[in-house]
């Protein structure tokens, strides 16, 4: 719209946030920038040194490694939350008594704090003493360790994501079914769909934007996950579990050296920022006239 | 196609007897009928339909078609198609697989899709569209989408449409509804359409079934509901403006109300006498009162003219009782507070409990 | 007050939604808007409230420049086609929400809600919420609201369209009563002429954002300054059909000729486009002389009470209306009938020369020439 306003005082109101704005994520932001073009000692004994550390990041194994973990551990995670997700929410029920309970129950997981989901997974899963850990190992009689063993510690990390999470992708993929009309329904059954046929035609497509929405968020939390898999595995056994957000934490805070740091985290936030908007784009766009039909 | 044969069919939601939404009632849905159910929202008429596509069991009585019951029987199994009041698509299909789906969902073979897709789109003027996706079209192709697919299968029982209507431009809505009848001509399908809105109703059904509060008031071609209302919801309902209708007692061959005698045919009179008529009201339709000369006929007291282009809407009252007339305009200004009026004994109706009193002679015509 | 818009206009992106156009409304005067969906009735609605800013000209209230006033300072009230009512507050608080914004005092506020309510007849209603009111009483409790405060400019768009037809019915029957005798001025949106002809305001016609003619309702039927006007004035539109006169014959479209009735005398021999009202073509009578039609039946709609039949006359779509409810075939071959003194003659551009039920005045003191199509 064109419309111009007589007063346009009210501009002053929006004054108040965008100075916020500028203090709280602009400053440290710029910071960062600087930092990232210095090899810091010390507060006081920083120097120029231009392009090297984005040169260093992206040629040494610490950085490629860690985002090579990070992208695997981000897609598995993904694969398995979005359909165990929609699978959930197509067997909550809709209507009737249970709907309340059976909310609750689902969104608990959502519930726990980061690092109280870590402590509860790295007690739980313990080969000796936890519940989980002692029964793979003492009963199925698989050997499961997951401070030792890689595999082990990745299980862990993913299954603990999927218990976290997938209550979240089910609940964004509940709205969406609650929200399809009946009609749909009642005319997929007089002509005759199958399930499958009434999931695959009207179901999946009519949970598309929410589906958008829960990729989205999912790809963007386990980008950054940080607190869970720390506090059962450390990011071990070796590097095996250290993904973007611990390894950044040892370069700036083990290794003091601020402005690697500093490089490695503009590269992964241009990373997600790249990821976010090819999903966004690739996901707006299937299913719709210009996706090409 | 098939007869549809209500026995007894009565539902209530609470499963309470006095709570009825649909009063048990017989009903007899003739093979390749075009029916219409008509009453305003919370009338029954939706439960009706969904018993009759098999959404909802009856909580009474049985369904049946060709003699078959079909009461316990789902949708898919007794062959019904339904179009609802939006437009319902698969959004990801073209419209080809959208008219297709449910002739592959029974196992058709190509060749037998091809060539009923084929018809369906040439007769619903959508050959155009095929190759398009469903989800970008206008509200008026997706709700002939929604219809095509129905006509789809040449074995259906009946089709149902479910205020299909609603979500078209009103200067659209008339050419939707000649396309309907011109299905129904072509394919002689049983046709069952249930609105809220009397043109809707009364352009496309050969026999209308009027509802009101869970009961059928009355069945009938367009004609009889407008001439002989079988019920004052009916005179009511159907008719801009409504039937008049006046409280009256009868004296001899005439109607009295407020004082004022109505002369009525002989056979009316006596079987209104004969019928211990209560609460007796006599209805006539605003465009069968004539103008009277003066002095003649009923003297009324005109309270209000509203200008309708080809006639006046005048209203009147007749002693306490308001009267609506059409007046054409080649009348000539109406002069004075008073106007003389002439109600047409043929086209008076009388009412006994809101039910019309069938004369000797309508009685044997009846139904 | 007086609401004068001055050369005023409209555009959004590049698109024109309110051409150029002058209106006067007068004090406590009943204005309708006529025209069809999108023709720039709410454009114009919202331009006269201030919820918009023209792109060019004036609004003047009292010869006063209001142009850019904030809506919240001019006085303006304003019902919808969606039944708008604070859901929390019983019909009571509802109605008397402005007047409490106002600060009137509370004997006042319950004089006025009683008074209110009772011309809109919801008085029985009051302590309800408007979830527990049917359609028709929540939109006449949304009218209460907007009319009893009595704005300066009360407007209303469209507010009987999400109704159904029994209750539009009453309503446009109850509507002029409530609205009549009040200082505000009131202009009411419709697409429906016989709401335009019952509320017996002076009717603007719209077409495409231009302003088509501005009279009252039963002049502008009687003698549609254009083609169009008489399309919207009248539902059925009415029939047109070109033609010619010659001499003391007359030619209507491709197949019928006739005698030039002495209507249509002051016609210069020529070109003409003629217009006939659908309920002006009856089914032939066998002994009358009227012209004749073969008609070869499309459909028919019954509206309740009348029978409209469509076919074609040169592949152009006709209607006839017929008294009472009447049955036809599809395809069904009919003969009707009409008194060619009955015909409305237009110039080729669509500008009206000659109405059979009013007198035409000349073109000078008629809508200037953009307005026809």
């Amino acid at each position: 719209m064109d419309t111009k306003f007589a007063d346009n005082r009210a501009w002053l109101l929006v004054l108040p946030a965008t100075l916020l704005v500028f203090f709280t994520a602009m400053i440290p932001f710029m910071a960062v920038v600087n930092y990232s073009f210095q090899i810091v000692f010390s507060m006081q004994n920083h120097a120029l040194i231009g392009w090297e550390t984005f040169h260093e990041a992206l040629t040494n194994e610490e950085f490629s490694g860690a985002l090579g973990r990070q992208v695997l551990f981000t897609g598995i995670v993904l694969l398995i939350e979005i359909p165990l997700g929609i699978a959930v929410a197509l067997t909550m029920p809709r209507t009737g008594k249970m709907v309340g309970p059976v909310l609750v129950v689902i969104a608990l997981p959502l519930l726990v704090p980061w690092n109280v989901v870590g402590l509860i997974w790295q007690i739980f899963a313990r080969g000796d003493i936890g519940l989980f850990g002692a029964f793979v190992n003492n009963v199925l009689h698989i050997n499961y360790n997951y401070a030792v063993g890689e595999y082990s510690a990745w299980f862990t990390v993913v299954l603990m994501s999927v218990w976290h999470w997938t209550s979240l992708v089910a609940l964004l993929a509940y709205a969406g079914l609650c929200s399809i009309p009946g009609a749909f329904y009642q005319a997929a059954r007089i002509d005759g769909a199958s399930r499958w046929a009434t999931f695959r035609f009207i179901e999946l497509p009519k949970l598309r934007g929410v589906l958008t929405i829960a990729i989205l968020l999912r790809f963007v939390y386990s980008f950054k996950t940080y607190a869970e898999s720390l506090t059962v595995t450390g990011g071990g056994p070796g590097t095996s579990t250290t993904f973007m957000t611990q390894m950044l934490t040892n370069t700036a805070i083990g290794q003091f050296a601020y402005g690697k740091a500093a490089a490695y985290g503009l590269l992964y936030f241009l990373i997600i920022l790249l990821i976010s908007y090819i999903f966004y784009i690739v996901l707006t766009r299937v299913g719709t006239n210009e996706g090409g039909a | 196609m098939a007869l549809i044969n209500f026995e007894n069919v009565g539902h209530s939601y609470s499963g309470k007897q006095d709570d009825y939404a649909l009063q048990p009632m017989n009903f007899r849905w003739k093979d390749g009928g075009a029916y219409a159910l008509l009453g305003p929202s919370g009338c029954g008429k939706s439960t009706l339909l969904n018993i009759c596509s098999g959404l909802l069991k009856p909580s009474e009585g049985s369904v049946s078609f060709d003699g078959k019951d079909v009461t316990d029987m789902s949708p898919e199994k007794r062959n019904i198609a339904q179009v609802f009041q939006f437009p319902v698509l698969y959004d990801s299909m073209t419209v080809f697989d959208n008219l297709a789906f449910p002739l592959r969902n029974r196992g058709a073979s190509k060749s037998h899709i091809a060539q009923r897709v084929a018809e369906v789109a040439h007769m619903l003027e959508l050959e155009d569209v095929l190759k398009r996706r469903a989800s970008g079209l206008g509200a008026e192709l997706k709700q002939k989408i929604s219809m095509g697919r129905g006509l789809v299968r040449d074995d259906v029982s009946a089709i149902l449409f479910d205020e299909p209507l609603t979500v078209i431009d009103p200067q659209l809505k008339w050419k939707l509804r000649r396309q309907l009848k011109e299905i129904h001509k072509e394919f002689g399908h049983t046709l069952i359409y249930v609105t809220h809105d009397q043109v809707e109703a009364l352009t496309f059904a050969e026999q209308v079934v009027v509802m009101s509060e869970g009961e059928i008031v009355q069945v009938g071609t367009p004609q009889a509901l407008f001439e002989r209302p079988e019920h004052t919801f009916v005179g009511y309902f159907i008719g801009s403006p409504g039937m008049n209708f006046l409280p009256c007692e009868i004296d001899g061959q005439d109607a009295v109300v407020d004082g004022q005698r109505i002369p009525l045919r002989a056979e009316q009179a006596s079987a209104a006498r004969d019928c211990n008529a209560n609460s007796l009201k006599l209805g006539i339709r605003p465009e069968f009162v004539e103008l009277a000369g003066n002095q003649q006929g009923l003297d009324l007291q005109v309270s209000r003219i509203s200008e309708m282009g080809q006639f006046r809407l005048v209203t009147a009252l007749l002693g306490q009782h308001e009267v609506k007339v059409k007046i054409d305009n080649d009348h000539g200004p109406l002069e004075g507070p008073n106007i003389n009026l002439h109600f047409p004994p043929e086209w008076i109706c009388l009412y006994s409990n809101e039910r019309l009193i069938q004369t000797p002679n309508e009685a044997t015509h009846g139904h | 007050m007086a609401l004068a818009l001055k050369n005023i206009s409209k555009e959004v992106g590049g698109e024109t939604h309110i051409a150029p156009l002058d209106l006067e409304l007068e004090d406590g005067s009943l204005n309708l808007l006529l025209g069809l969906t999108l023709s720039g009735k709410t454009s114009l609605m919202r331009l006269m409230a201030g919820l918009d800013q023209p792109t060019t000209g004036r609004v003047l209230v009292d010869g006063k420049d209001v142009t850019g006033m904030a809506v919240r300072k001019r006085d303006v009230a304003m019902v919808y086609q969606q039944f708008i009512n604070y859901p929390s507050m019983t019909v009571y608080e509802n109605i008397a929400s402005p007047l409490r914004i106002a600060k009137a005092d509370s004997k006042e506020i319950d004089r006025r809600v009683r008074t209110e309510a009772e011309r809109l007849k919801i008085d029985g209603f009051l302590d309800r919420l408007p979830a527990e009111l049917s359609g028709g009483q929540q939109q006449r409790c949304a009218m209460a609201r907007a009319l009893v405060r009595d704005a300066e400019l009360v407007l209303l768009d469209e507010p009987l369209v999400n109704l159904d037809y029994k209750l539009r019915e009453t309503l446009r029957e109850e509507l002029p009563k409530a609205l009549e005798g009040r200082r505000s001025i009131v202009v009411y949106a419709t697409t429906d002429p016989w709401e335009a002809l019952s509320f017996g305001g002076k009717t603007a016609v719209l077409e495409e954002g231009r302003l088509l003619q501005f009279e009252s309702a039963a002049s502008g039927y009687a003698a549609p300054a254009t083609v169009h006007v008489s399309s919207v004035f009248s539902d059925p539109p009415m029939n047109i059909i070109a033609g010619n006169v010659s001499g003391s014959r007359m030619q209507l479209g491709e197949h019928l000729t006739a005698k030039r009735p002495d209507t249509l005398s002051r016609l210069s021999d020529g070109d003409y486009l003629f217009g006939l009202r659908p309920e002006h073509l009856a089914p032939a009578s066998p002994d009358s002389d009227r012209n004749r039609i073969a008609a070869k039946v499309d459909v028919t709609e019954i509206s309740g009470s009348d029978t409209y039949v469509h076919f074609e006359i040169d592949g152009k779509p006709w209607v006839a209306v017929e008294n009472g409810v009447h049955h036809y075939d599809l395809g069904e071959e009919i003969e009707l009938d009409f008194d060619t003194r009955r015909l409305f003659a237009f110039d080729t551009q669509g500008l009206l020369l000659h109405s059979p039920e009013r007198d035409v005045p000349s073109h000078d003191n008629q809508v200037e020439r953009n307005g026809a199509n």
